[in-house]
């Protein structure tokens, strides 16, 4: 492939083993998902709870070891099962970061605001005397608009929306070229929500970084993502642009997502029809055969039991997994 | 930082809440500096040990503990540098032993010391506490006692505070395989009767350490006072371990283990900057309990005769000692009673005061 992207993720899979009696069963938490990202491209993850989104974003951190897969950055392999390639990944911490999904857990409650956001700095060693180091600090508060005062501080000190403009200066620490913003958003209220996506935007356009941005809330992601890709119980289900997806969803997932979408106009909400899918969830340890969406798509034939569908582009990037639509 | 910029985008995505474009700026009023600064709530910053220590003042029973124990500690250390008399010596008036200076009550002198102190005019250290049946002076043995329990509880509770926080959080952090073995083996030393391995191996110490030690320092510990030291450090750990390998497992579930992860912190500074400062209150409380126990044991182990050897004391073999003249002369069993007592209490209590101010979670 070209290397015009500059995150690739061919097949990944990952599997957790569940004691079970004396037996180990794989979760299948992510099961052969292929997506790439452009430099400067924000690309949404969106799926319901559990169905793998978080799993994706931590094992492309490496934060868990994948089963199967290949992950390439900036032309180079990270990772593949097949040529049992698995590169050290200390390097590359400064390239790719992380923004966590609860604000009040991912930052230590032991440590000011100075030594959560310095220590992506002392570990990279990216600083030669402390004035530099308190400099680089209060410059990064002040990118995420947080006051210098606010610096000698413990993270209980400060409000949801505070505490995750901490957690975002302390990935920016390394100047990464790609975050995964894990839900970056779902803990805070709305109106901070919009703060911290207006923030990333910025962020964006001024420093170039790409994202992955994982949420379950399709408003949101809509409005910040260039791309969306639905998941559904880990599997990729549709990758479409953020428009035409909202415009022309194929997968009958996706369409049913899209409809539980609150509509803001009571007027129009009156006559649309929510799409209310039956059934529950089926549990990854006990996947079904073929599309894991069957036992709940009321388009599922036979087909749809006996095999996966492949994503196959449907014209303008538009990639989707499934037989009948 | 809201520019007209960020107003038009947060329409666009509170469409679904509020419809803005029916609102204009004549319908909304700019706070003023005043009203702005209502809405500070600067509370002042505190560290974790600052907000530990000013809850821990407010506590009476531990600001009663940390009162007693340092004036204990500052007897044992000052008595005797006053009190002439030394906790192995029997009693001497003018270079000539007193053979009749046994036995004496609190306050009283022998007959000799009192012909010395009319002869020369001059007033002698009176005994406190009397003197013992060997006519040593009593009050300067239980200070001894004293200082030889407290370093044995001390340095005892340090010993299994280092073997089980190194043991504990490796195991816990490694988890797995790692921490599967490491845990069968603390299982098997929990199990293990302690009193009969302690007895067992004081039996076995005191032979083999007996050459080792000798012409050191640490002769005048003597091999008893060695073995106690080592039976702790191989047995009490143990509880400790466990201890701090189940806070290590549910503090290393937190997201800003997984964030320090992300940025590529080492292992080991993960275990000492995220996960240990996060069991701090625990591995303190803990601590702090452990020296009571540890006194207690070499109490009872003084009592059956396995703690130090003569002629220094402590006060578990003070206590044993006065077993045989308990009725004529109780006070010798009652002082040192009094004294393990207080220490033990005080220890207890302030371990409590530490938990309460500590334990609380940051608020």
């Amino acid at each position: 492939m070209s290397s015009e992207y500059l995150l690739e993720v061919e097949h990944l899979k990952q599997y957790f083993p569940v004691q079970q009696g004396f037996k180990k069963i794989p979760l299948k938490a992510v099961d052969d998902i292929s997506f790439a990202i452009k430099p400067g491209e924000t690309l949404g993850l969106v799926g319901e709870s559990g169905c793998g989104k978080t799993t994706v974003g931590r094992s492309l951190l490496r934060l868990y070891q994948p089963t199967a897969g290949k992950i390439t950055f900036e032309g180079e392999v990270l990772f593949d099962s097949e040529n049992k390639i698995d590169v050290d990944m200390l390097p590359y911490r400064k390239k790719m970061q992380m923004v966590f999904q609860d604000p009040y857990s991912s930052l230590n409650p032991r440590m000011t605001v100075e030594d959560i956001i310095g220590e992506p700095l002392d570990v990279h060693h990216l600083y030669s005397t402390k004035a530099e180091r308190r400099e680089k600090v209060l410059s990064l508060m002040e990118t995420v608009g947080l006051n210098a005062e606010h610096a000698m501080r413990y993270a209980h000190e400060f409000s949801g929306g505070q505490r995750q403009r901490i957690g975002i200066a302390r990935a920016l620490a390394v100047n990464p070229k790609f975050i995964v913003c894990d839900e970056a958003v779902s803990a805070l209220d709305v109106s901070i929500q919009a703060q911290v996506i207006n923030m990333f935007e910025e962020l964006q356009e001024k420093l170039g970084v790409a994202y992955l941005f994982i949420a379950h809330d399709l408003l949101v992601v809509h409005h910040i993502s260039d791309r969306i890709a639905v998941m559904y119980l880990g599997h990729m289900m549709e990758i479409a642009d953020a428009d035409e997806l909202n415009d022309n969803p194929l997968h009958p997932y996706t369409l049913s997502l899209l409809s539980a979408v609150p509509i803001p106009d009571p007027e129009t909400a009156r006559h649309s029809k929510r799409i209310i899918l039956e059934g529950d969830v089926p549990s990854p340890m006990h996947m079904p055969s073929g599309c894991p969406f069957r036992t709940r798509c009321r388009y599922a034939t036979e087909k749809c039991a006996a095999e996966m569908p492949e994503l196959t582009d449907r014209g303008n990037g538009h990639l989707v997994a499934c037989w009948n639509r | 930082m809201q520019s007209d910029n960020t107003v038009y985008r947060r329409r666009q995505l509170l469409s679904s809440q509020i419809d803005l474009s029916k609102f204009n700026d004549k319908n909304f009023e700019k706070a003023t500096e005043d009203e702005k600064r209502q809405q500070d709530v600067m509370g002042e910053s505190t560290t974790f040990l600052k907000d530990g220590l000013r809850r821990l003042r407010k506590n009476p029973l531990a600001m009663g503990s940390i009162c007693v124990l340092l004036l204990i500690v500052a007897i044992i250390i000052v008595a005797p540098h006053i009190c002439p008399y030394s906790y192995s010596q029997i009693i001497t008036v003018n270079g000539v032993r007193d053979k009749r200076a046994t036995n004496l009550g609190p306050m009283e002198f022998s007959k000799l010391e009192m012909d010395y102190m009319e002869e020369t005019g001059e007033k002698l250290f009176p005994h406190l506490l009397g003197t013992d049946s060997l006519g040593r002076d009593y009050f300067i043995r239980v200070i001894y006692g004293t200082r030889v329990s407290l370093s044995v509880g001390i340095v005892a509770a340090i010993m299994v505070l280092i073997i089980g926080l190194i043991y504990g959080s490796i195991s816990g952090y490694f988890g797995g395989m790692v921490d599967m073995i490491m845990m069968r083996i603390v299982d098997v030393i929990y199990s293990l009767p302690d009193m009969l391995i302690i007895i067992l191996l004081s039996v076995v110490l005191k032979e083999t350490l007996q050459p080792a030690i000798a012409g050191t320092a640490l002769a005048k510990l003597g091999t008893n006072m060695i073995s106690i030291f080592i039976v702790f450090a191989l047995l009490y750990w143990v509880g400790m371990a466990r201890l701090i390998r189940g806070q290590i497992l549910s503090i290393k579930n937190n997201e800003y283990v997984l964030a320090a992860k992300a940025i590529g912190t080492k292992d080991g500074r993960i275990l000492r900057k995220h996960i240990l400062p996060n069991c701090l209150s625990v591995i303190i409380i803990t601590t702090a309990l452990q020296v009571p126990s540890a006194i207690f044991t070499e109490s009872y182990l003084s009592f059956l005769g396995l703690g130090v050897s003569a002629p220094l004391t402590s006060l578990g073999s003070l206590a044993n000692d006065a077993r045989g003249a308990m009725q004529s002369y109780p006070i010798r069993l009652v002082v040192p009673a009094i004294v393990i007592c207080l220490i033990v209490l005080a220890l207890n209590l302030l371990g409590d005061g530490l938990r309460d101010a500590f334990d609380s979670k940051l608020n």
